[in-house]
Formats: C-alpha cells, structure tokens, sequence
C-alpha cells in the first residue's frame, strides 16, 4: 500500500486520500480574454513530470499540496495549503 | 508476416506515429482507398503492444450524444466484414450487451441512450429487470442486498473480438500496400518550419514529411509538447484482468456502472473484466491489488458463485482522457499535425472508424464530417460534446 505523509494526520494509505488535480493559477476572469479562459478552464499540463497537486485527506476532510512525480509515482514531499499563497518553489529545485 | 525494413527513407509522403490498431487502420485505408502508399508507421515499443493489446475488447455503438452515435454506428458497420476484408479471423462475436441500471437516475440515462439510439437505428432498448433475468440467468438480481439491478440498457449489437488480430490485419493490409512499419523506433522531435511539419526526427535518424498523424493514446501529451500545442488531456492508468478459463457460462457482455464492472467470456473460457480508471495521474502501467480486490468484490455481488476462481493476469493501459469523454480528431493549428487521441477509455470499438476517417483527414486535409464533434478547437469554443453518460462505467 502507497502511504503519503498527510501535515496534519501524518502518514495515512493513499486509500484514504482523493487527488484533487495539479495546482494552478487561475487568469484574473475579469481581465483574460475568452481563450486565456478556455485555457485555463480545460488544457492540462498532460506529459508526466514533477507536479504539485491538491490532495484531501477524506477522513478528516483536510486539503493540502503533495509533489509527486507522475512517471513514478514518487511522493517527493507534502506541504500546507498556505504553502500556494506564500509562494512554492519551482518542482526542480525543491527537496 | 511483415515486411522487415533495416532503414528509413529520406522522406515520406505521411508519417503516422503509434503503430496500434488506430494507427494501423489509418495506414491501411490511406494506402487502400486513397492511393497514399508512401507511407511510415513509427512504433517505438512493438505492434499493438499499447492500450490496442490492453483493452478489453468491447465494440459498442449505444451512446449518448448524435455525434457519438453515428459515430461508433458506423464503426460497428465497418467491424462486420473486417475478417473477410484482411482473410483473418479476428474472433468477432456479436454478444448483446447490457449496460446494468442500479439507481432510477441509472434507469432514466439508459431511456434516454435507448430513445436516442432508435432514433438513428442503432438497436438499443430499455429492459426492466425480468427481463435481465432471462437473459442472464446466473445473475443476483439484489447484488447482495448492495445494489439491487432495476433494469438495463440492452444492446443486442453488442460484440467482442481478438485484439491482437485487429491490429495484425489492418498492419499486414498496409504493409502489402506498400506502407513501412517500423518497430523500435522512437519519435525524438517533429521538426517545423513557419507553423507547418517538415519532418520528424528518431533514434533511427530523421525523415522529411508535411503531414504527420499523430495516435499514440497515453503519449500523446508528450508529442504534443513537441509542436507546442495545449490539450485537456490528462492521463490515468486503466487496469484490467483475466480469470482462468472455465466453462462458458456468460454469453452477453454484462456493464455495471454503479459497481465499476465490465466483464465478458471470451472463445476459450476467460472471463476479461475491467473497471473504473485509477483514481490520480500516474504514467506508468503498472498494477495494484487495491484494484484486484475492489473488481472481484463487485464482480461477487453479481455472480457469488465465481468465489473459487482464480485470476489468472491482471495489466494495465495508460488513458488519455478528455473533460467530455470524446475523443479529440482531426486537423490541429500546426498545419500537417493531425491528431487521433483523446481515447481515454473507449478506444479499441472505434479502430475501423477512426482509420477512416483520419485517413480521409489526412489525404484531404480537412476534417471528415464524421470527426466535426470531436474538433481539436472545440474547448476554445465552448462546444464539448458531452459523451459521459454513455461511458460505461463512473470512471
């Protein structure tokens, strides 16, 4: 069984979690055009790679951000949600 | 049965990158029906080794949407004498195929499937569970107690057939015709010039080309990356397995949406059962007891008497996914880059169809009138073609 390294439960089985997508900026709605939008809103970032995503811990209902390569489905490390509005570091250079 | 070829040519008239049954089936009717033989396929794993050789065989035409239905209608059209067209036996055995409803929403989805079916002549009727009974006599209609069936979709077009020979027939049509394919052979970079290809460049050298097409399922991001051009696909692993072989029992095909169930019995006796995608982005095709465990359980709420046998092989596929669950097809803005992707799930049903259609688009240049739902640009214009509700599981 895969575990990941919940910050607020510690480690728990990936079971227990839901993926919620890579972590993206959203384009200011009022200011984009309607294709900045549509990019937004659909285009993925498809090819496998080092990603942030958002994950939930079901049980406890907790949101929080996992690195993880999608070629090897290696969890690299977890971090707060407050970790988005302080700024990650690029997915190369973190540990 | 192929043709070896030791090196690629100078240039090609079309390249088409993924030699499975998609990409296949496009060689194979540019060179039968419009007279393009100057043709590579590059593979750079092995024929039909892909999502073509992983699947779980299941052609059906019972979907949601009119551009889907007249779609895989006349895929099923082109399945029919397919055996006779490549002298090869592909096992093609029409089966019925009932999509279960546990839920009345479940049941309304399939009135709606069976009332726009009819409507283009596709066979597809709503049953009530008596009915489901009769023609699967082995089923539990409670499901244990869990998940009592209250009716189905029948689809009595309904058919499975031999993968493997799918992709071998329309690879040995091409390669009669004069098509090249090469195995082992792995796109490095596509090579542009002013927003047009002029050539593709591989662990076997460079070739020079103006149209390349483009069906590689769960690698597709990847190619795309090369002529820079943005999707909505994302990628998932979608497992399968095999039973040992048993006694036949199970001639329909039986899909459970509420239990993430699709299971059938093939020629020699295995049951082939799937279910719902796995549950993040991972590209790698590797398998998980998790998924084991969840099928059988499910698969026992149905049939409790197949507690003592055995899974014989479990595999998975990568998926290439789209928001609507229809595929993406046809021209893109980088002018010679045409696209087959987006199968995501549902793929193997659509080989005929999407070789001719591609092919079309391809020697044309403009998109077939049957692949117009399923444009590239359609996220841009907020047009999706909703296919979801005819998926056959919750994935």
């Amino acid at each position: 069984m895969k575990i990941i390294v919940c910050p607020l439960n510690g480690p728990r089985p990936v079971s227990e979690f839901a993926y919620g997508g890579e972590v993206r900026r959203s384009p200011d709605p009022d200011a984009c055009s309607d294709a900045q939008w549509s990019d937004y809103v659909f285009n993925r970032s498809g090819s496998p790679g080092v990603k942030y995503e958002w994950w939930c811990h079901l049980a406890s209902g907790h949101w929080f951000v996992v690195l993880r390569d999608t070629a090897r489905d290696v969890v690299i490390g977890t971090f707060g949600a407050e970790a988005v509005r302080h700024g990650l570091p690029a997915p190369d250079t973190a540990p | 049965m192929f043709t070896r070829h030791d090196e690629l040519k100078a240039g090609y008239d079309v390249v088409i990158i993924g030699a499975g049954g998609h990409g296949l089936a496009a060689a194979y009717y540019l060179a039968r029906d419009h007279g393009i033989r100057n043709v590579a396929v590059l593979e750079k794993g092995y024929l039909g080794g892909g999502n073509t050789g992983r699947n779980t065989t299941i052609i059906r035409s019972n979907y949601l949407t009119p551009e889907g239905v007249k779609f895989y209608d006349e895929s099923v059209r082109l399945w029919q004498d397919l055996g006779t067209d490549f002298d090869l036996n592909l096992f093609y055995s029409t089966r019925g195929h009932y999509t279960l409803a546990h839920t009345d929403s479940a049941m309304r989805t399939m009135r709606w499937r069976a009332e726009v079916n009819k409507h283009y002549g596709v066979r597809s009727e709503a049953i009530d569970a008596a009915s489901v009974k009769r023609g699967i006599p082995s089923i539990d209609l409670s499901c244990g107690g869990h998940a009592p069936i209250l009716g189905a979709l029948f689809h009595a077009p309904g058919a499975i057939a031999r993968h493997d020979a799918v992709a071998w027939g329309y690879g040995r049509g091409a390669d009669r015709r004069g098509v090249e394919i090469h195995q082992q052979t792995e796109v490095t970079g596509i090579r542009l010039q002013g927003g047009r290809v002029v050539g593709v460049d591989t662990t076997r050298g460079s070739v020079a080309t103006s149209k390349v097409l483009c069906a590689v399922a769960g690698f597709t991001p990847r190619i795309l990356d090369m002529v820079k051009l943005r999707t909505p696909i994302y990628v998932h692993p979608l497992q399968a397995m095999v039973s040992e072989p048993v006694k036949p029992w199970l001639d329909p095909i039986i899909v459970s949406g509420s239990l993430h169930v699709y299971v059938s019995q093939t020629a020699r006796g295995e049951l082939v059962m799937g279910a719902s995608l796995d549950p993040y982005e991972l590209h790698a095709t590797r398998s998980t007891l998790d998924f084991v465990e969840g099928l059988c359980s499910h698969m026992l709420d149905m049939f409790p008497f197949l507690s003592e046998v055995k899974v014989n092989r479990q595999w998975a596929g990568l998926a290439d996914m789209t928001p609507d669950f229809a595929p993406i097809m046809g021209v893109t803005p980088v002018e010679g880059f045409y696209l087959d992707a987006g199968w995501g799930t549902w793929g193997f049903k659509a080989t005929p169809v999407c070789g001719k259609t591609m092919s079309h688009t391809v020697a044309t240049g403009r998109n077939h009138a049957l692949i117009e739902g399923f444009t590239f640009d359609r996220f841009a214009r907020y047009e999706l073609t909703g296919e979801k509700g005819a998926a056959s599981v919750g994935h």
